[in-house]
């Protein structure tokens, strides 16, 4: 199994966290992972993406040309990234910031309106979480429990006292998926 | 008998290849005299330019160092940093300390390193044979000044060592000359007081001193004496530049 | 069970450039100097922080790349265990110091994370540095140890193999590694720290000539005579390395009749290229040197005995592929792909690079129709 995923959006949702989140969860597992993030001038105040793949086998390329999984947190992201989702693959999309349709049949579709349910639980800045948590419920790419204990890696040191919101995030996103899919 | 004068332990018994009436071996007595007399030659490492004096460690019977051209504060605050019970000193011309690496030398002084600067000024690029110095004087005549330096073409001489006044890490910085024995030991006071800011862990310190090439000159050794405190003097006038009590 | 746990523990997700960081520091790093440039901004400020918490450990931050080499020079003069790094652009201004420290015969560990260039250039991962890694870069006859790390894990290994390297042969050593390769995150398992203070003497060092003769360390050396003889003593020395140091990686090569030569970040998108390929039943393999100067050019040129062609794939518009034509000495055909200036290619691309090459190689073969699905008009991705 070798299954690349790549996480869009504005800077300031997340994004990068979500990827470095999957990985350390993909690495707990002992499985062989890659983080690549966008990097430079392009990170600052504009877009921001990063790549994870997540393998049984050693990596060769940690670029990832057709992912099977996207994660798109605004428009211009899944416009960037449309064409490229692997057929057969998926592509999340944040139902909140998204109300245009993509235009191929061969891609599943799964929308989750991630703003709504932050602000439901009253953290607006946990969006990333809440999709993260969605999108691992519908492909399995590590199992919740490593996701969940990622999350103390992940925001080890002065950020210790975010771990159960954000806990609590991956697992509304996993329970909106099984409420509605 | 009693020993009225000998070589110091710091200088190694090598004859000087410098031309007659050059100062240079004035002053590498002199530093080396400072050395002995402070007790550190064991700890002392050199650091000499690129220039006439890149020779210097065949002469200094220290630990010696050679930087490349310019580089000589950076290569100092390199060993500095990493052993500082060691004693770091570089010995530069103008040209080195004043044009190529001026950038290093701000900064070095800016960082207020403890390192010691010997800047040896005679107004003219010795080694490669008679060039103009960002010290050379204004109608100054030099190789590449035929017509004499004419500043809105080549610039105004450069004074260093105020500019390293400026600087807020900097702690002594004095100017003073080789060219008679008043001035030579007033030098040599300056060369041991800006060892001792070393040694105290205080900051950067430097001599500048003035010193005749009779040979780029196209003087004698009277002559280019006199050039010195005639001329040079006027427009690189001998002072405390700053001493940080 | 337990040996799984214990590893897991260990094992770090840590981005190249910190990598680097902790790997030098647990070799024995205690002195860094360094000036700011994208993209290899992270290595510095890791060594920042974590040597202020080390009090016997030196970071600066110089002024220049000119004065941070300098330094580094002074730093390995009194003996210390110091690195600098850059990118491409500041690796040309810390040249002359280089040549100094490669004649002087100090050891000191350089990083240069390449991007786009000539000039300015850009950020991104690129490889255009090749020729001014390998080929000396600054003025005279020497050569830097380069090694090319492609994996995080490689990344600290080769670290601490840089640090042993240059102490060992008095010798300036070089990793050469790109944006892509210090921003990745990847798994990491760190060697054991070294304690400085255990680490062999060097009797070479300026510290003072407290009960002996005092000492010189130049590279100037007017007597031509001498200048000759080190130039010399620098090649005997050179040969050692070549004969102790050279490494490389051979995937799938052992049947591969068809072999595609990269390294770094383009070797990981070769590899990813070679796969596909395999895929479609194409036989072919990557050689990856980690090694670039020494460079190993024996098992490359015992390969090109096998091998119909040699595909190089750079990052750059063509550089190691002439060591690669001075490997092979006409053995087999080589060919040139490139993607300069900042563009990375992906493993698609490549593949298509191989099957084309592939077919132009075995016309027949690929006409009959291949049961594997091999056809040139196959587009993979």
């Amino acid at each position: 199994m070798l299954l690349k995923s790549v996480f869009s959006g504005f800077g300031g949702q997340g994004v990068l966290m979500m990827g470095y989140a999957l990985a350390v969860a993909g690495m707990e597992e002992d499985k062989h992972v890659t983080y690549l993030p966008a990097y430079g001038a392009e990170v600052r105040g504009g877009t921001a993406n990063c790549t994870v793949v997540v393998s049984d086998e050693e990596i060769a390329s940690p670029i990832a040309s057709s992912p099977e999984f996207v994660v798109a947190m605004n428009y211009p992201s899944m416009a960037k990234y449309q064409n490229m989702v692997k057929s057969g693959g998926i592509m999340f999309l944040n139902s909140d910031l998204i109300t245009e349709t993509l235009p191929r049949d061969d891609v599943k579709v799964v929308l989750v309106p991630a703003n709504t349910l932050a602000h439901e639980m009253g953290n607006d800045r946990v969006l990333n979480m809440i999709m993260l948590g969605a999108m691992v419920r519908v492909t399995g790419i590590v199992s919740e429990e490593s996701l969940s204990q990622a999350i103390e890696t992940v925001l080890e040191g002065k950020k210790r006292s975010l771990v159960e919101i954000n806990q609590k995030a991956l697992a509304k996103g996993a329970e909106y998926i099984a409420a509605h899919n | 008998m009693k020993k009225v004068f000998a070589r110091p332990e710091s200088l190694k018994l090598t004859p000087f290849h410098y031309c007659p009436g050059c100062g240079h071996s004035i002053i590498h007595r002199l530093v080396s005299e400072v050395i002995d007399e402070l007790g550190i030659r064991e700890r002392t490492v050199g650091v000499p330019p690129a220039g006439c004096a890149v020779l210097a460690y065949n002469y200094f019977d220290v630990d010696m160092a050679e930087a490349p051209h310019g580089r000589a504060a950076a290569v100092a605050t390199g060993i500095k940093r990493v052993r500082p019970d060691l004693v770091a000193f570089s010995y530069q011309g103008d040209g080195d300390i004043a044009a190529i690496g001026t950038a290093e030398t701000i900064h070095a002084a800016n960082r207020g390193e403890r390192i010691t600067a010997i800047f040896v000024n005679n107004a003219v690029y010795g080694m490669t044979g008679g060039q103009m110095a960002p010290t050379t004087i204004s109608g100054q005549v030099t190789t590449t000044t035929p017509l004499g330096r004419a500043p809105l073409r080549d610039g105004y001489p450069l004074d260093l060592s105020e500019m390293l006044g400026i600087a807020a890490g900097s702690v002594y910085i004095e100017r003073t000359s080789v060219s008679s024995p008043k001035w030579i030991n007033k030098t040599k006071k300056a060369i041991r007081k800006a060892f001792m800011v070393q040694l105290e862990d205080r900051g950067f310190s430097l001599v500048e001193i003035l010193s005749p090439c009779p040979t780029n000159w196209k003087m004698t050794p009277v002559q280019s004496i006199r050039w010195v405190e005639e001329t040079m003097m006027t427009i690189f006038p001998p002072k405390v530049i700053k001493d940080v009590a | 069970m337990s040996e799984t746990k214990e590893k897991k523990k260990d094992k770090k997700l840590m981005r190249g450039s910190h990598v680097l960081g902790e790997a030098a520091i647990r070799a024995g790093c205690r002195a860094y100097f360094g000036y700011p440039i994208t993209p290899q901004n992270e290595l510095p400020e890791y060594m920042a922080e974590q040597f202020a918490q080390m009090p016997d450990a030196v970071f600066l931050q110089a002024e220049s790349e000119l004065a941070s080499i300098n330094m580094v020079m002074g730093a390995s003069i009194a003996g210390a265990r110091v690195m600098t790094s850059s990118s491409s652009p500041g690796i040309s201004l810390k040249q002359e110091g280089i040549s100094y420290i490669a004649g002087m015969e100090l050891p000191a560990v350089i990083v240069n994370m390449m991007r786009g260039g000539p000039g300015l250039g850009n950020i991104a991962p690129a490889q255009g540095d090749y020729f001014q890694a390998t080929k000396g870069g600054g003025h005279g006859d020497y050569r830097l140890i380069v090694l090319a790390p492609a994996y995080g894990q490689e990344i600290a290994d080769m670290t601490r193999q840089a640090f042993d390297l240059a102490d060992k042969y008095r010798n300036p050593v070089m990793i050469l590694g790109d944006g892509m390769l210090g921003q990745m995150m990847e798994p990491v398992v760190f060697p054991d720290p070294i304690d400085p203070a255990q680490l062999p003497a060097k009797p070479w060092t300026l510290t003072g000539c407290k009960g002996r003769p005092s000492r010189i360390i130049r590279s100037l050396w007017l007597d031509v005579n001498r200048e000759e003889e080190l130039n010399w003593r620098l090649v005997r020395k050179y040969e050692a390395i070549t004969a102790e140091v050279v490494d490389q990686e051979m995937y799938l090569a052992e049947d591969a009749e068809l072999i595609i030569v990269a390294y770094g970040t383009a070797a990981r998108i070769a590899k990813g290229g070679v796969q596909r390929a395999r895929a479609m039943g194409i036989k072919v393999g990557l050689f990856r040197p980690k090694t670039l100067w020494p460079y190993p050019s024996e098992p490359l040129a015992r390969l090109a005995d096998q091998v119909d062609e040699i595909i190089v794939f750079e990052m750059s518009t063509g550089q190691m592929v002439e060591d690669v034509r001075l490997a092979v000495e006409g053995r087999c055909r080589v060919s040139f792909y490139g993607r300069p200036g900042g563009v990375v290619a992906t493993p698609e691309e490549i593949s298509r690079v191989i099957s084309s090459t592939h077919h132009r190689a075995h016309p027949k073969k690929v006409a009959g129709g291949r049961a594997s699905g091999g056809s040139r008009l196959t587009v993979v991705g």
